[in-house]
Formats: C-alpha cells, structure tokens, sequence
C-alpha cells in the first residue's frame, strides 16, 4: 500500500504528510507537480502550505499543475484522495470537491487546537475511529471558513458529505457554515478538511487522534489493493 | 577607559578627491568625513561615487558593528562543540548524533518602525536565510518583540502590524515560530524592538559555508531578480534617527514575498545537499557588494561581478542600484564551472531565476564590470573584515540604582502593607497585565505546529522540538530585562542570560549556546553607549560563570525616537539540549496532592519589577542583584532532579515573582495551590520580587528527603510551600515580615493570597486583548 | 495583432458575508465618515492581450475571468473597457 504526497512548489505540510502515512503503516513517497503520473500511489494526498504562494486565491492555481490531470484519474477510477488544509482549498478550487474556502471571519491567521465531530463512521476516511470519539486536531490557516450557498448545503447534509464539524468545546474557529471542518464527494472516496490530521499523529505531539483518520485511509487503500 | 570621539574631532581633509561627483557625497550617503579618510586611505587614492556608495553599506553600523566590534571581542565564543561562531552566517553547535543546529538572533527594528507588516516580514525572511546558508533547514522561529505602552491607536497599528507579518512569512514558508516575548514600555513608543531568532538543523558533515574560496569558480545569483527594494535602506534604514518623517522613508523598505522565500530555502539547501556548491550567503543588508566582499574576504580571494548580467525587475537601475538593491529572497553561490548547470537547472525546478554574475580571481578585490567597463575595484577586505572601526565614549548617567556590590546591606522597600494593598488583588492585577498575561492573541496568529515537531510552542516557558530519528530534543527560550537595564545595564544583561538558561534549566536541558541582539541608542550618545558596553560587560560575565559560549547575534543603534531612547535591551536566545525526550520536565501541575517546593531564596530589591510598575516603590529602592555561581549550582541542580525523575513539575520564577510563578503552574496545570509562605523581609518581596535564581517545582510527597537532600548538597534552599490542589490559590504568609508588621501598623489587610483559579485564568486570558483593545479569544 | 489592456474587478457576490468590507466599515466612524456604508472589498486585476480585435481579445478576458481570475461560488466579477495599448 503505497500513498503519494503532492508537493506543489509552495507546499510546506508534504513532508508531514509522508511522515504521518508512514506513521499510519503505508509506504509513502512525495509527488512532484510537474510530474505526470502518481508512482504507482493507491491513495494521494494534497498537503497543507501555500502552493503557489496561494496567490489570486488559495489552491486557484495549484489546480492547473501537471501532476493534477493524474490526480483526477486516479479520483475518476476510485482511487482515495485526501486535501488537508491548502489540499481541501486545491480540491474544491479543482472541482473535485463542493464548497469554497474563504477568509476565516476573524480576518485572522488562526492556529489553534479544534475538536471534530466525526459525522459518519462508514467512509474509507473514517471507517477506523470508534463510535463516540472526537478527534483532537490542530488548525492552522487563514482561509478556512467553509462556504456554500443553504440550499447546497442542504443536500450535501441530506447526502451525508460532511464528514467533519467543528464541536464543543473550541467550536468553530473560522464562521465556517453549519460548523463545518470536511466534507467527502458523494463517492466518500475524495474527502477534504482544514484540520491537520498528519500532526496530530503521535501522542508525544499532544495528540495521537489525526492516526485514526490516516489509518482509515491506509487501511481502506490497502482493502482495495487486495480485491484487485 | 579614556578614547576620543571622532565626531569631534576637526575635518581632516582638505579638499574632496576629484573622482567623487560631488564634494558631501559622502556625507549624503552617511559617511563622515573621517570615513572618507579612512576609504581613500584604503584605496590609496580617492573613491569614485559607485565604491562610495559601497563603502557607504558596508561601513553602516548595520554592517560593519563599527562602533560596537571592540566590545563583542571580549564575548566568551570558544566551546567543544562550537562549529561556527560570530563572524558566520549563524552560530553552529554540534549536538550529537552526527548532527548540528544553527542558530542567531536578528533585528529588524527599524524596517519595522516604518512599515510593520512587511518589515517584520522581512525581518523573518532574512534570518530564514542567514540559517539556510549555513546549510541548516530551519525548524523553528522566536521573536522576542517590545512595544510602546498599547493605549494608543498608533502603537496598536505597530503590534498588528508586525505580528500580521511576522506570521505571513513564516506561516507561509512552513517553519514553525515557537516562542518570543511581547513586552510594552514605553520607551519603546515609536521605535518598537522586531527581534527575530531562528534555529536550524544540519547534517555536521553537511555544513555550508559563506566562503569563495577557489579561483575560477563562478558567482551564481539566484532567486528574485534585482530592484531598487531597500535602496539606501542598510545605511540610512539602519543606522539613523527617523522620527516624523518616517512615511517618506518608505520606497527604500524591501518588500517580502514569502512563496519565493520557500522555493530558496529548498532551493539553497537542495544545492548544499547535493555538494553542488563551494560556498552560499544570501543578500541582506548590503545586497550584493555585502555577499561578494564578505564571502571573497573569507576565502582570501577576490570576485569580479559583471553588472549586466544580474536579472533586474526594473529598467534603467544605476550600476550603484544594483550593487546595493536590498531586494529579497536572493543568495549567492560560488560554484566550480562544471556544476554551474546542475546548479542551474535546480534552480530552475524550483521556478527560480538564477544568472553567472560574477567569478572568483586570483586578487584580493572586488571589482565591478559594467559591458566591459571595470567601473569599482576594492579590496574585499576593506569593505568587510578590515572595515572602519570607530572609538566611542562610554560615561555612565550621574544618577543611577545599579545592584548592590556583594556583601553590602540592601534595603527591603515595600509599599504593600503601607498602601493597604490586598496582595490576592495584585496578583490578580499582574497576571492579568499586558506584559504578563497569555500571548495567545498573538501566538494564535502564527503556525506552531507545522514539521510535525513541536512539543511545547508558545503557550508556556521554553520551547520544545523533538529532534525525529533520536530521543533528543531542542529547547529555546528568548529573554531581556529592560526596565532592570534602565537602572543598571550589566546587571540586566546577566540577568538575561541567567533567565534564559534557567528556562531551559527547569525543562531538564543543557544550555548549549547563546545568541544575542544588542539593541541600544545612538553610540555617539556617551550614555548609550555606556549602556551598550555594560550590557555586553554584564553578558560576557554571566556567560562564562554559567559555562555557556556565545555564537553570533547582532547589534542594532540607533533606536531612539522623539521622543527619547529606547531602554537598553540586550536581547538574549538560548539553545538548550535534552538528550532524553522522556525526562522533559513541564512547567504545570500535574498532581492533586504533590508537594510545592521552592528551590532558591528571594533577595530584596524591587526595582525594575512588575511590581514596581504596578505599585511604585522607594525611589531609593534598587534591583535585585544576581549570584552566578549559585545560579549555575541552581540550573545543575534542576537538570539532575528532571534527570533523576524527581519532579513532576518545575517553573522558574521571573517577572511578577513567586505568586505570578505558582500561579502560571496552576492556571496551566488547572489545579490550584494550597501554600504557606514564610517571609523574611517583606511580603512584596516574598510574592512579588523578581530576584533570580529561583524555581517552584512540584513533587511527589515521598520524593521530598531526595530531593532536600540534592538541594542541601548542591548548597541551594528547598523549601516546602504546600500541596497542589483544589481550585484556588491560596498562599499564606507567616513570619517576622508578615502578619505582625501590617497589622502593627494597622494596615488591617489580610496578609494572604485567596483568589478562585478561574479568576486568575480570566484575568490572565484576557491580559492582551483588554491591553490592544480587541474582543477576547478564548 | 493589436495589444489591448483590461482590468477585471472581481467582488465578492451580493449576500455573502465580506468580513473584510465589515472590518473596515467598522472602522468608518472613528474617521468621521459615518455617512459611508455598504463597503465591499474585492480586487483588480490588471492585464494586456494581444489579439486581432477588441472583441476578441474580450471573449479571451472574460473566460480568464470565469474560469480562473474568479471563483463563481463566492465571487462575481466585472470587465473595464478595453483601450489599445500603443505599440
């Protein structure tokens, strides 16, 4: 089980990314963007950072690098494909994912540690975190304040694509609509959330929670990799 | 010390030398007119208007520590494990494991003063560089700021301002920024301290260096093309009084671009690891002329630029614009002709221009080639190494309250049972002051989490990183005294290097190294630059009795505005190493029924306090003074009782005193106290003195003999204050200085602190936003 | 082959909150100016096409404009006419 991590000229999480898919069992290699084709990669991730200094609008023109027309194939075909933070801003800016991230309503930069509910437990992203549990992340950007006008919002509720909101006790740090932190396609196979999973992956970091997520992703490619 | 200024003394030339273009050129340019002796001399005939110009950069203050060289001479730099020190990029200690941390503390005070966002900014971005050209990936960032007093929209726009760009750079380019200070006096009104320290980590074998040394070679520039950013900027920027005119200042102000910065980070230490290069510097202050003399000085060699083939931004730039152009994100590397295209072409994979400038030759000048022309040649040495240096006058004020000298009787001022003060409300106003409350405000606005390595950022004491791959951890903390220094500038400055140590102390670790920023008033001023001499004085001392060498920093005059000059501030970072993550001590209480102990006795002296500010004291009244042998014994005794697992908590004790301590410990910890205080002269000075060498720690009950045993061997005192737990502070106060002098004098006043834990952590959290005006965060 | 310079207003779409037009209308009063209201904030953009025609060199600017300049979700955006730019 192999995952690729993206690295677009700007990207600053791609290395934390590899460490924390090498902390949740798979084998992990970074992806150039000028690159045409993913490596042999079973799942991808777009990394947290600026990709293209985030210029004109984050992730606006990280959607045009090469590595992107791989990147939808392997979405076309099934394959897993996660957006952290700046990747969740490349895949709804690409179109791969429903929404748009803004400026958080404090106008501000915020870092600061979240707490998520997670929506539903059936997801290859989701499939190993235990009923009951709410994972402890950290945020850290500036334009995360997820947007899409109410009546979209009600189907992608009615759907079952929010995979993550913002609780109690931090709750929502950016105006996000309807709390929400992630959401997934309507497949659940290409998921996107603004909460940095890779670090909080060893307990010694102050929280161990985002494993749970990754280990879904790596299990679930690994599931897939042995049906075929 | 008996020198003589040479502001004063009389014109020593006669006419101007016929190749400048104009006959005050020089003074235009910030030069004096002995400076203008001293570089024809040099050259042995007169400068023409393009190596004035150069020489006018490179003989800043900025650039050349003219003022200052004679004193950081005396600095302790030597250590077993010093790779590099001052004179480098960045300082250089090895710290086990084939591995090497880089790091150096920087100013950007005043970029800053006239454009915030993008000198704070720039400020970052430069120190990023001054790190990756040593071939170390930066890892971590502190930046110790000062402010004026915040009650004004001005000073607000400052703090907003720098704090906003501090965060775009480095949040942006991906290093996390893991501590600092934020400090308001208003010495600093109109002249804010941007102090920015960087750290990092490098492969010991994989160390780069600023040097040209093999003729032949070649001068690749690379990153942003070149334009007039910063024109002026280190020598008029950074080495003079500005006040209302600030805002016409502003073209010469380099802006940052924070994604072009990533790609030369990666770029640069792509290049390092590959062995692709001879020896890398970036362009700072100085631009090119500062990288070219420097890294040809270094090698004993000479660079040859040719001027037209650096990549510009703008049209028409004078062949003077290019040499010095401050603009940002660039570096230079010497590279031997064979690996100029792989050079090149990572370059290119990182979207970043690069050009052939220039090669090394066989002389020891730095010439410049306009199409042919040879337009400047200067020795490189002159304009580096062997530049200026100048003799100041140093006198100290008439008045003056430095510590008492060892041995004397000090007195014991307090007004707080005179005044009737309720000690739990002073506590709750200190831990709810701007200076002393949570920095979240702040430090939610920059990214402490990113490289997956930061254990403790900003919220408390010192930071900590993990190192990945060993059990090693690094530990930073930043520090200064300046309302001490406003009384006496030696003794603040140790005071300084003593906190900082001891922050990384009470964690367990080992100071490694220390970095500096000297930040002071103009040293023409006989007092300031007593100031800065005694500053330098103070931290030489302590560093040696503590052991600690210094590695680099950084000196910025100057700071002065209208309205006077700033408070002496040497500003102090300090590297610390913890061999075993696992024995990493925290500052909180852990345990419901641990003991509370004290290490350490509170000396009088409320000068320069939290207190003082708050409650005013004797103007009589002086700091408290600082014994460094038994502060080294006390920092030992810390690292063996976090290495022996004695502890389950330890906290320094720092500005605000004891009571601010323990109740740090308990707001962090979310447990409260349960104390008795014995107080030996007066309540103020038990609770709230700022006297050094001290830590409140918390033990298990039945580790006490083992612990007083330790102290009583390593001559410290240890003693039991009470138990950790339910949810308030309670601190009594018992002894000949406490309950009997107040109610003697009918001060009727509880000689106690009793105050609910969420009052404190309400006062605490909302410190900041209260002091900017702003809505609260949680 | 003519160049033609435009600029492209992009704002954020009516309705949607604009923290950014909030901010600083809330700053108007402290200025004395608290006859002004309905302040948005958005952004231009500067550009130069060379084509045969004005109207071709339009239909150029206004697919940039849909399809990347802007973000159709939460932005609307404007084209200024164009003038030739002299050779």
């Amino acid at each position: 089980m192999k995952v690729g991590v993206v690295v677009f000229p700007g990207s600053n999480c791609d290395r934390d990314a590899l460490h924390g898919a090498r902390l949740a069992g798979a084998q992990a290699e970074l992806l150039w963007h000028e690159d045409t084709d993913l490596h042999g990669a079973d799942a991808v991730i777009l990394p947290g950072g600026f990709a293209y200094g985030d210029y004109l609008r984050a992730g606006a023109i990280a959607r045009f690098s090469p590595i992107m027309g791989a990147v939808r194939e392997h979405a076309a075909r099934g394959g897993l494909l996660l957006g952290i933070c700046n990747g969740f801003q490349v895949l709804t800016e690409a179109g791969l994912l429903p929404g748009a991230l803004r400026r958080n309503t404090t106008l501000r930069f915020e870092h600061r540690w979240v707490r998520l509910a997670v929506e539903r437990r059936d997801m290859p992203f989701t499939r190993g975190i235990p009923e009951g549990v709410t994972l402890r992340l950290p945020i850290a950007h500036g334009e995360g304040s997820y947007y899409l006008p109410d009546d979209d919002l009600d189907a992608l509720e009615a759907a079952g694509q929010v995979a993550f909101r913002y609780a109690a006790p931090e709750g929502n740090p950016n105006g996000s609509a309807r709390d929400i932190a992630g959401v997934t396609d309507a497949t659940g196979r290409i998921c996107g959330l603004m909460p940095h999973p890779e670090r909080a992956a060893e307990a010694i970091l102050g929280s161990d929670d985002g494993l749970l997520l990754l280990r879904s992703m790596v299990e679930s490619a690994a599931r897939v990799e042995a049906l075929a | 010390m008996i020198t003589i200024d040479p502001e004063t003394v009389p014109d020593a030339v006669e006419a101007a030398p016929a190749a400048i273009s104009s006959e005050d050129l020089h003074r235009r340019l910030g030069l004096t007119d002995d400076e203008l002796a001293a570089i024809t001399d040099r050259l042995e005939r007169a400068p023409n208007d393009l190596e004035l110009a150069m020489f006018s950069v490179m003989w800043s203050e900025h650039c050349s520590y003219k003022s200052s060289r004679a004193l950081l001479r005396t600095l302790p730099t030597a250590g077993e494990d010093v790779l590099a020190g001052p004179g480098e990029n960045a300082g250089v200690v090895r710290i086990g494991d084939g591995l090497a941390v880089a790091f150096k503390l920087e100013s950007h005070n005043h970029p800053s003063a006239v454009e915030p966002f993008q000198g704070a900014a720039t400020g970052v971005g430069g120190i990023l560089r001054d790190v990756v050209a040593m071939g170390a990936r930066p890892i971590a960032l502190l930046d110790p700021l000062k402010f004026g007093w915040p009650d004004d929209e001005p000073t607000r726009r400052l703090v907003r301002g720098v704090v906003g760009g501090i965060g775009s750079y480095g949040n942006c380019v991906g290093v996390p920024t893991v501590g600092g200070e934020l400090l308001f006096d208003p010495t600093y009104t109109d002249n804010p301290l941007v102090n920015v320290m960087c750290v990092g980590l490098v492969a010991e074998n994989g160390l780069a260096h600023a040097i040209a040394t093999t003729p032949g070679n070649l001068a690749v520039l690379f990153g942003s093309p070149t334009g007039r950013d910063g024109i002026g900027g280190a020598s008029v920027l950074a080495s003079a009084n500005f006040g209302q005119g600030s805002a016409e200042m502003r073209p010469s102000v380099q802006i940052g671009d924070p994604f072009a910065g990533k790609l030369l980070i990666e770029a640069s230490l792509e290049l390092v690891e590959r062995g692709l290069v001879e020896g890398l510097q970036d362009l700072g202050a100085a631009g090119l002329t500062c990288a070219v003399s420097e890294m040809a000085d270094r090698g004993g060699t000479g660079m040859r630029i040719e001027l037209e083939a650096v990549p510009r931004r703008e049209p028409d730039m004078a062949p003077f614009e290019v040499m010095i152009s401050e603009s940002q994100e660039r570096m230079l590397a010497v590279v031997s002709p064979e690996n100029v295209s792989a050079v090149q072409e990572v370059c290119r994979r990182w979207g970043l221009p690069s050009a052939v400038v220039g090669r090394v030759t066989d002389d020891t000048d730095v010439t410049v080639v306009d199409n042919g022309v040879e337009i400047a040649r200067v020795p490189a040495k002159a304009l580096a190494s062997q530049s200026i240096e100048v003799e100041r006058i140093a006198s100290p004020p008439q008045r003056r309250r430095a510590a008492p000298a060892p041995g004397e009787v000090a007195m014991a001022h307090d007004g707080l049972p005179e005044r009737g003060m309720d000690p739990g409300a002073v506590l709750e106003s200190l831990i709810g002051h701007a200076n002393l409350g949570s920095r979240a405000w702040v430090t939610t606005q920059y990214d402490q989490t990113v490289g997956t390595d930061t254990i403790e950022g900003c919220d408390h004491g010192a930071a900590v990183l993990r190192i990945k791959g060993t059990r090693m951890a690094l530990v930073m903390a930043t520090d200064s005294q300046p309302s001490v220094a406003m009384h006496d500038p030696a003794l603040a400055a140790a005071l300084a290097v003593a906190e900082c140590t001891r922050n990384v102390a009470v964690t367990g670790a080992r100071p490694l190294a220390i970095t500096n920023c000297l930040n002071f008033g103009d040293p023409g001023n006989s007092e300031a630059f007593w100031q800065l001499s005694e500053s330098v004085r103070g931290m030489s001392d302590a560093c040696r009795a503590l052991g600690v060498p210094i590695t680099g920093g950084n000196v910025s005059l100057y700071n002065e505005s209208p309205l006077g000059r700033i408070a002496p501030t040497a500003q102090i970072g300090v590297l610390g190493l913890l061999d075993d993550l696992e024995l990493l001590m925290r500052p909180q209480f852990r345990n419901e029924g641990d003991l509370v102990v004290l290490l350490g006795e509170a000396g009088p002296g409320m000068a320069g306090s939290a207190y003082e500010r708050l409650a005013g004291a004797a103007p009589e009244d002086r700091p408290p003074s600082i014994d460094l042998g038994r502060e080294a014994s006390l920092q030992k005794l810390l690292q063996r009782a976090a290495g022996d697992k004695l502890l389950n908590s330890a906290q320094d004790v720092s500005g605000g005193g004891l009571a601010v301590a323990i109740a740090e410990c308990a707001i962090w910890g979310g447990l409260g106290a349960d104390l008795t205080l014995a107080v030996a002269m007066s309540p103020a000075v038990a609770l709230f003195g700022e006297s050094p060498t001290r830590a409140v720690v918390s033990i298990a009950p039945e580790r006490w003999n083992e612990l007083a045993r330790l102290a009583a061997s390593m001559r410290i005192a240890c003693r039991r204050l009470g138990t950790v737990g339910g949810d308030r502070v309670h601190i009594r106060l018992v002894g000949v200085g406490a309950t009997g002098a107040a109610e003697a004098r009918g001060a009727g006043v509880a000689d106690e602190v009793d105050v609910p834990l969420s009052e404190l952590h309400k006062a605490w959290t909302m410190a900041l936003p209260r002091a900017l005006g702003v809505e609260g965060i949680a | 082959m003519n160049s033609y310079r435009f600029s492209v207003a992009i704002m954020p779409r009516e309705g949607i909150l604009d923290p950014q037009g909030k901010a600083v209308e809330a700053a108007l009063p402290q200025l004395g100016a608290s006859s002004v209201h309905a302040v948005r904030v958005g952004r231009r953009i500067e550009l130069t096409v060379d084509a045969g025609s004005p109207t071709e060199a339009r239909e150029v600017v206004e697919k940039l404009a849909a399809d990347f300049l802007s973000n159709p979700l939460i932005e609307r955006w404007a084209i200024e006419e164009p003038e030739a730019v002299p050779a």
